[in-house]
């Protein structure tokens, strides 16, 4: 059955000329970058053209970037970073929709003695800024924001806020983990601190992320050991998914009008598609300004996994905030945040596109989902059908 | 991904006896769209009354549609009485097992049922029993109760799994672990470290463990235990009758004594023997 992959924000596959590039890295050019000799140091050569090709998709300068092994870890460590620098300070601001790498460290940092403010967002996934702007304080010690959200797509306005707890000189870290490689990012026009980004959400390998620090951040490492990474994170580089992620770095550049002409029309296509057929249903978060490749869509009386698991057994990839899919009871935080009610929220399906998507997956999407709906529609004991007239 | 049976996937994608069934004697629904889950369920019966047909109508999950559909092809045929007898754990079982997040939809199967069955012997709709204990998913302690005694739940975990309760805030966690050890027959141990005992506090619950859990089993062997004192956390105890005299009197007083008021009282007690 042929695989019809919706599901990038969850992971991406590696695109093939990033594999070809990374694979003479496990057998041929097996040296270690901090060998003395020139076997290892020929790798060294190739790390600082990685870092180079990843600081050039953000506008950062090649010393700004450190290498972890996941968006995770970049997070744990900016976050981490921040209050060891500063001590003195025990305020943390975030927002409640965050992924739960910020969310939950959060979280945990709370129970630890930290005042930790989750700013909410309203219906459509929006942040108030001014409400962030009030929160501040001489206690905050960072503010860390995503730039895109994983789930709906919804854009925070990261330009907007940088410049003003930079003028406070408040550290400021955002998860772009969704964001690099979909949208222009220019950390020289937008002042933030630091900023986490994942290989595999890039079409780079799994096991691999980096780390914006701006220049003149205060730092402390998270992963403390070897000199590697200029001393900021222990342990030797995975050399092979660096290099990968340096060339899914440069492909990600050039293909980003792609992505945001061509594959965001795809979205619009598959979104309208869906929303012509599918009487209540509706688009989740903020569609003017949203990720070029995502969309959330809820379907009303019927469940996520049940939708995910017949769109399996065609060959379509999607994931589901629903409670079902993750074990526990309740839809995702980020919905619960947003207010979506009920009856809309168990039945939320994300799709999720790359460039790799084609016209014709759109269509079959669009010709195979509202069956689906309305067979589960037909199970469902809420479910009366809408008249004509209200359908249209 | 959840590991589902080839029968519950089975069920899911070709669900059997979907619908209403026309003037219906027996209805059931339980759950609601915010709890995630739903399911209404009619039969009729025939003239030997023996369900003659039974449909569903199911809001959820793949596992909850499937349970739905295997509980209506369980109960065709059966009398009132023998339908009453179907478990949630017999609706798992049909369909070769499921994960055990997932029990809760057969539980709501056999909750259904048994609406269905009261509603057909014109019996009023009974009123939430017991005290509501998870205010997310509207989860009874006795709700709770009987899942743990029916289906030997021992860890909170499982109670979600199975009822759902603790699957929310989780504020009700305390209170479902009570539940779990009263069926047990264990006492309330509190997950948050407790506060000290108070010095009475101490002294009544080693008589209380003397009484109830030492005598009985010493009477058996023609012994008796007296409690003389409490020092600090020193236990002076009498041994009388045969435990008197017995060379084993000592291996009985450090490991059984001892082991038992460790665990009901607080591991920090000696056992001392007084003489008689």
């Amino acid at each position: 059955m042929k695989v019809i992959y919706v599901d990038n924000n969850a992971t991406t596959q590696v695109a093939p000329e990033v594999l070809a590039e990374m694979l003479p890295y496990f057998h041929d050019l097996y040296g270690n970058p901090s060998s003395m000799h020139t076997f290892g140091g020929q790798v060294a050569a190739k790390l600082g053209e990685a870092r180079e090709q990843v600081a050039r998709l953000i506008g950062a300068s090649a010393d700004e970037i450190l290498f972890t092994s996941s968006g995770t870890e970049s997070d744990n460590t900016a976050i981490k970073a921040a209050l060891e620098s500063h001590p003195e300070k025990k305020h943390i601001i975030t927002t409640r929709v965050e992924h739960p790498a910020v969310k939950n460290l959060g979280e945990d940092l709370g129970k630890k003695g930290y005042r930790v403010t989750f700013l909410p967002v309203d219906r459509y996934g929006r942040l108030n800024v001014n409400r962030l702007f009030d929160s501040l304080s001489d206690d905050t010690a960072i503010v860390s924001i995503m730039w895109a959200n994983n789930e709906t797509g919804v854009l925070f306005p990261i330009e907007e806020i940088a410049p003003v707890l930079k003028a406070r000189g408040i550290v400021f870290h955002t998860d772009a983990v969704q964001a690099v490689g979909k949208i222009p990012i220019d950390v020289k026009q937008t002042p933030v601190d630091m900023l986490s980004l994942s290989g595999h959400k890039l079409h780079a390998p799994k096991g691999i992320g980096a780390l914006y620090v701006r220049k003149g951040t205060k730092f402390s490492p998270f992963v403390i050991g070897g000199h590697q990474e200029r001393g900021r994170r222990g342990g030797t580089e995975n050399v092979a998914s660096i290099v990968g992620l340096g060339k899914a770095s440069e492909l990600a550049a050039a293909h980003m009008e792609d992505e945001n002409t061509r594959v965001s029309r795809l979205r619009d296509k598959l979104e309208e598609g869906i929303l012509d057929r599918v009487p209540n249903a509706m688009v989740n978060g903020d569609t003017n300004y949203r990720l070029p490749n995502t969309t959330s869509i809820s379907f009303e009386y019927v469940e996520g996994e049940a939708i995910l698991l017949m769109m399996n057994e065609l060959g379509i990839c999607a994931s589901s905030g629903s409670a079902c899919t993750s074990g526990s009871l309740e839809p995702s935080h980020v919905l619960r945040a947003m207010g979506v009610p009920f009856t809309s929220a168990h039945g939320s399906i994300r799709f999720s596109l790359s460039v790799y998507n084609t016209e014709e997956e759109m269509d079959f999407i669009i010709e195979r989902l509202p069956p689906i709906i309305e067979r589960l529609r037909e199970l469902s004991p809420f479910w009366t059908k809408p008249k004509v007239a209200a359908a249209q | 991904m959840w590991e589902y049976t080839e029968k519950v996937k089975e069920h899911f994608l070709n669900p059997r006896n979907v619908g209403e069934v026309e003037d219906p004697e027996g209805v059931g629904e339980v759950g609601s769209l915010a709890c995630g889950d739903a399911l209404k369920l009619t039969f009729k019966l025939d003239k030997d009354k023996k369900i003659k047909d039974a449909k569903f109508k199911t809001f959820g999950c793949a596992s909850a549609i499937a349970s739905s559909s295997a509980l209506t092809e369980m109960i065709k045929g059966m009398t009132l009485e023998e339908a009453e007898k179907v478990t949630n754990q017999d609706i798992a079982d049909y369909l070769g097992g499921l994960p055990k997040e997932k029990m809760h939809c057969s539980v709501m199967g056999r909750e259904a049922l048994e609406k269905a069955i009261a509603h057909s012997r014109g019996e009023p709709e009974k009123a939430v029993e017991g005290e509501l204990v998870c205010e997310c998913f509207g989860v009874t302690d006795v709700e709770i109760e009987r899942a743990v005694r029916e289906n030997n739940l021992a860890t909170i975990e499982d109670v979600t799994g199975y009822t759902k309760a603790g699957g929310g805030c989780e504020s009700c966690h305390d209170k479902i672990l009570e539940i779990i050890n009263k069926v047990h027959g264990k006492p309330y141990v509190a997950r948050s470290k407790p506060a000290p005992l108070t010095n009475l506090q101490k002294i009544k619950l080693i008589e209380e463990t003397l009484e109830r859990e030492i005598r009985p089993s010493l009477h058996k062997d023609g012994g008796d235990i007296e409690l003389f004192d409490v020092d600090g956390n020193k236990v002076y105890v009498r041994l009388q009758g045969t435990c008197a005299s017995c060379v084993a009197s000592q291996v009985t007083l450090k490991h059984y004594v001892e082991s038992k008021l460790h665990e009901m009282v607080t591991p920090e007690l000696e056992v001392v023997e007084v003489a008689s």
